[in-house]
């Protein structure tokens, strides 16, 4: 099984090992992760203004890209996922968007209307591999270990686009911890956001959040975090204060849970 | 720029209609950042829809906003607050400039750590 494959930035950078882990894993678990060529980085945040379109480009370039390759298009990165998936959304339900994007692109022998199918790697996990399956596969359970899911917004929200779970009362990295032999720790901030862009603008605003979140995962008595989103972790991890919460890319789990960690 | 152009440019951006909020404050609610906010989400709707939307523009509140889309989620009326915000973010970040990053800002912000993602989308947000 192939999948086309949009990295984003920050797995080329500061969250190699969110990618690294997640190749290894897929070869293990029967899939391949083929990297579109010359992609560009997806912005980061959706461009929400309808007349935004330069800003939606490089995310159509990728969906066009996967469409040429005639296969979904898979991210790990959260915000990737975000971004790709509501753009895509664009093009499938704002002619305007539609026209826009393909008049400029036309130069660049690209039409695109929507035909991609964006997906994120957990989902693979669930629907073509399937839990039972990635269970079968662990060599080295967590078992005993209290592990909180830290969806924060960009896996989930807005629901009615993504569709990846229920965005109030998500299963999906619950599911995942059970598979790898953990148990799932429920606290009502694993979907809420951890301040994002705003360390920018204002430092005690990812800080005020990222404390309230690690502060309640911490209440419920979760041994450390699993999440899909470098900047959620990057938050997490640099306003830990006193926490002793770990926060960790569920693609590190994985690979430790399915014994290839050490060989790498 | 004369409000009811304003107000118009705004609604096209964000595809907001405003008149359907029925000012339940549930977008206020949710907000995670509304301790920040000097203006919050429910303000936007009710402030755009009345035409009240100079002080919005100068309100550092369109920079608090997380895009987190909780209020989008959560709005009973589907009013979609956050595209409000950011559409007024947009009209102010529309300038030519200066914007309200200036890149010669940006390395004091760094360290080892901070992932890509963080810096590509302060640029989308407070450098347009
Ligand atoms: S939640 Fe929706 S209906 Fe309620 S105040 Fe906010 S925008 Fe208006
Ligand atoms: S998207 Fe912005 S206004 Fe809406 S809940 Fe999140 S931070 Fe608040």
């Amino acid at each position: 099984m192939n999948y086309s494959y949009f990295p984003g930035c920050t797995l080329k950078n500061k969250a190699t090992d969110l990618e690294k882990y997640a190749r290894i894993s897929a070869e293990a678990l029967g899939f391949t992760l083929e990297e579109i060529p010359d992609w560009q980085c997806c912005g980061g945040e959706y461009p929400m203004g309808k007349d935004e379109i330069a800003s939606k480009l490089s995310s159509v370039r990728a969906l066009a890209s996967a469409k040429d390759a005639g296969k979904d298009l898979v991210t790990l990165c959260s915000a990737c996922y975000n971004v790709l998936k509501q753009v895509n959304n664009d093009v499938q339900t704002d002619e305007t968007v539609d026209f826009k994007v393909n008049n400029y692109l036309k130069e660049d022998d690209i039409e695109y209307h929507g035909e991609t199918k964006v997906i994120h790697y957990l989902e693979i996990l669930r629907d073509v591999i399937g839990w039972d399956n990635v269970k079968k596969a662990v060599k080295n359970p967590f078992t005993g270990k209290k592990i909180g899911a830290y969806y924060g917004c960009l896996l989930l929200r807005p629901g009615k686009v993504l569709q990846l779970d229920d965005p109030e009362n998500p299963q999906l990295l619950e599911d995942f911890i059970k598979a790898i032999g953990g148990t799932p720790v429920i606290y009502a901030q694993r979907n809420e956001c951890c301040g994002a862009y705003t360390m920018f603008e204002d430092n005690s605003i990812p800080e005020n959040r990222s404390k309230k979140i690690l502060a309640n995962a911490e209440d419920m008595g979760a041994d450390f975090l699993v999440t899909s989103c470098p900047l959620c972790r990057y938050n997490l991890l640099k306003n830990k204060g006193e926490s002793k919460l770990d926060v960790v890319y569920f693609t590190e789990l994985l690979a430790e849970a399915l014994g290839l960690k050490e060989a790498n | 720029m004369e409000n009811k152009y304003l107000k118009e440019i705004i609604l096209q951006k964000s595809g907001v209609n405003p008149k359907k909020c029925m000012v339940c404050g549930k977008c206020s609610g949710t907000c995670p950042n509304y301790d920040s906010m000097e203006y919050h989400p429910h303000q936007f709707v009710q402030m755009v829809e009345n035409g009240d939307i100079e002080p919005l523009l100068n309100s550092k509140s369109i920079y608090a906003c997380l895009s987190c889309f909780a209020c989008l989620e959560r709005c009973p009326r589907q009013v979609e607050p956050t595209k409000l915000i950011d559409a007024v973010r947009q009209v102010v970040e529309g300038t030519r400039g200066p914007h309200h990053l200036d890149p010669n800002q940006v390395p004091s912000h760094l360290d080892d750590d901070m992932p890509q993602q963080a810096i590509v989308s302060a640029f989308r947000k407070y450098k347009k």
